[in-house]
């Protein structure tokens, strides 16, 4: 027996601060999923299971939230799973929700992620002092920094790739208004004016910490017939993992990202992805992780990614748009930041992602990856339904 | 085997929290000395108040007032009150129905022992002396003598809509949550070993039987292999700056000046880089492929950073699987 198709009805988001203090986690989890069933025309009755993901409980000190979220989510009397895949976790719970669509478990599920980073410290949660161990010399961008300096080493870029890609992703934030960061006076000379605090990664060329939730409604054929407005349909989706460390392991282009993709394009009979698909949001805390994903997901050759963004090609005017929300380097609940990615690609094959919709976008790539480039989570949306 | 190591790690952070209209009012309330409940749309009233109907799903903000007094629905003795529990004393935990409410609160019950609580029984708010709008403004409950049969139900007035937050000044929108942790925490085997040797400033890694890498710092088994590594390799001391990035933000927990360079050592003989501090050369002239040894201080578990070895530097391809 085939799969159940699996479309995306409803989409809500938070607009995405600094602090959202007027509410509590329950109140802000419950504003995005009220949205999304407000998008979907759908009350809290006709949703059938509630899959909810954030990354790890430090991070607001809440051990195991979804417990007291169920009765924000309508979710008392029905089935209700947390995922947790460190910062890929919103796509991974995107994909947990749509096979239990596509497994016709459940006809109408609601997918949730959320981060309220204001009420801890991120950086605290990731550095617990370990006894006997090094304390870590440098904090989450000095993780990642020797891996960028990597890539420009393995592919030659010029040093001001990074800040092309803030400038580009940051105009784009000014007309998501859903978008964390409004800088509205951003020149390409004040990001590459900005402190270098982890050289090679300049403070312009790092994401936020922001509160706020996503949600989305999946549904299956039949929830899709009675939508009020263009579902997105699922083309393929898939989740890969790896070790944080080991002998071998590629930190510029890790192994588990580039299967996962190859898993994806399968499923939706994409053999030629810089051709086939028409945008991608794609998880992007450091500037310089596009040029690098870019190739880890077949867009561009080893080596040649970086030369998309210097010819323009992922502006949101260009031939393969990328983050034409702002991305994560604009907007970063860290648990929620996959949802959004996953979601922004289903705006954009609904034709409703407003002043950053991508003109005719018919297929769009949703990426999210956590952890130390550990895991990855992936899914391809489009405006018409997979083959059956 | 050598023993294993073990240290005590104590994981603690004053976490804040957002309340919302409906925690903001319920804890404002308390410092004012009243209980506040929500009342769902089926009339029951829920204390303490949620925000959404735990039935229906609907926002519910009909806040009320109830009772003080109430009766306990079930208990457990805690014979051993642990830090900062609302009594240093033994206590009873107990859920108790207030007057006026549908569900219970839990709470402590000051009690002389196990054999003076039952269900059942009448008991009262105990209010702190100094409120600042927190659970803890009930520093606890108390048997509470109506006079009467202390089993028989509250016949006072039932729950008024009660006074809105917004008529209490200064609401409370916001509470420190402080939450700790006591660990017991051990490395485990592998890691023992490795530190041990490391005192007498000597790398031991583990090499996998099967691919035949070295891990240093050993984890005890190989991930990609998925077997266990027993069979010790002395590695190092000197070692190939493999990658890494020049550190301008001053962290709150270390005592080291910016810039600074954090890098990736892949010391002669290991598989896997490790990271430590580069010195002894300008940041600004550190590379890849920079030949480098461990320098010592007094004392410490772990070298204090690596410096040059004035070898010629190492070739990209002798290190570029282990970046």
């Amino acid at each position: 027996m085939s799969k159940e198709p699996v479309a995306v009805v409803g989409i809500g988001q938070t607009k995405h601060v600094a602090a959202r203090r007027d509410v509590s986690i329950a109140g802000l989890v419950r504003e995005a999923a009220r949205r999304a069933l407000d998008d979907a025309e759908l009350t809290w009755a006709d949703i059938d299971a509630v899959v909810i993901g954030k990354a790890p409980d430090f991070f607001e000190g809440v051990m195991m939230p979804e417990l007291y979220l169920a009765d924000a989510l309508g979710a008392v009397g029905k089935p209700m799973l947390r995922v947790h895949t460190a910062g890929s976790v919103g796509g991974s719970t995107a994909l947990v929700a749509a096979n239990l669509v596509a497994a016709r478990v459940h006809g109408t599920v609601l997918t949730l992620a959320f981060e309220k980073q204001s009420e801890s410290n991120a950086m605290w949660g990731l550095s617990l002092p370990i006894p006997f161990q090094q304390p870590l010399l440098a904090g989450a961008g000095g993780f990642f920094a020797p891996h960028v300096r990597a890539y420009m080493r393995r592919s030659g870029a010029p040093d001001t790739i990074g800040s092309l890609v803030a400038y580009k992703d940051r105009r784009n934030a000014l007309k998501n208004p859903y978008a964390h960061l409004h800088e509205h006076d951003i020149t390409l000379e004040k990001v590459q004016a900005s402190p270098m605090l982890w050289d090679p990664i300049r403070y312009s060329e790092t994401c936020p910490s922001s509160d706020g939730a996503c949600a989305m409604v999946l549904t299956d054929r039949a929830g899709a017939a009675r939508a009020p407005r263009p579902p997105a349909w699922m083309l393929g989706g898939a989740m890969r993992s790896e070790p944080t460390m080991f002998a071998g392991k590629d930190v510029v282009s890790p192994q588990a990202g580039k299967d996962c993709a190859a898993d994806v394009y399968r499923q939706a009979g994409i053999t030629d992805p810089r051709r086939e698909i028409d945008g991608a949001e794609i998880y992007v805390p450091f500037s310089w992780y596009e040029p690098m994903w870019l190739e880890n997901l077949g867009f561009a050759d080893e080596g040649e990614g970086w030369k998309l963004t210097e010819a323009g090609v992922t502006e949101l005017d260009g031939d393969l748009p990328v983050n034409m929300s702002g991305g994560v380097l604009s907007t970063n609940p860290i648990g929620a930041s996959g949802l959004i990615r996953f979601a922004e690609a289903a705006l954009q094959v609904r034709g409703q992602a407003g002043e950053h919709q991508v003109e005719g976008a018919r297929k769009v790539l949703g990426h999210a990856y956590g952890g130390g480039s550990q895991f990855f989570a992936m899914w391809l949306v489009g405006s018409e339904p997979p083959d059956s | 085997m050598p023993e294993v190591l073990k240290a005590p790690l104590v994981v603690e952070f004053p976490f804040t929290r957002s309340l919302g209209p409906v925690q903001s009012a319920f804890l404002t309330g308390l410092r004012e000395r009243v209980v506040l409940g929500v009342r769902t749309r089926n009339g029951r009233t829920l204390v303490p108040p949620v925000e959404y109907d735990p039935v229906t799903a609907e926002e519910i903000r009909d806040l009320v007032e109830v009772a003080p007094t109430g009766t306990v629905t079930t208990w457990a003795w805690n014979h051993a009150p642990r830090r900062d529990q609302p009594l240093d004393t033994p206590f009873a935990w107990a859920l108790v129905r207030l007057d006026g409410a549908d569900t219970a609160l839990l709470h402590a019950l000051d009690a002389p022992g196990p054999d003076a609580v039952h269900t059942g029984m009448r008991v009262r708010v105990r209010w702190a002396e100094e409120r600042t709008g927190a659970i803890t403004d009930i520093a606890c409950f108390e048997p509470y003598d109506s006079g009467s049969y202390d089993s028989e139900p509250y016949d006072g007035d039932p729950a008024e809509p009660a006074r809105q937050a917004a008529e209490f000044e200064n609401p409370i929108t916001g509470i420190v949550a402080p939450a700790r942790l006591d660990y017991t925490y051990s490395p485990g085997r592998a890691q023992s070993a490795y530190i041990n040797a490391l005192a007498d400033h000597r790398n031991v890694g583990e090499c996998c039987p099967s691919c035949r890498k070295v891990y240093v710092p050993p984890r005890g088994a190989c991930p990609t292999c998925g077997v266990a590594t027993l069979e010790q390799v002395e590695v190092g001391p000197r070692g190939t700056v493999t990658t890494f990035c020049i550190v301008n933000l001053k962290a709150k927990n270390l005592d080291i000046e910016v810039p600074y360079v954090y890098a990736h050592i892949a010391l002669d003989g290991a598989d896997l880089a490790l990271h430590g501090r580069i010195g002894g050369i300008p940041y600004d002239q550190v590379r890849m492929g920079l030949r480098v040894e461990p320098v010592w201080t007094e004392g410490a578990r772990y070298p204090d950073h690596y410096r040059p070895t004035g070898e010629p530097d190492a070739d990209y391809d002798t290190y570029r699987e282990l970046l």
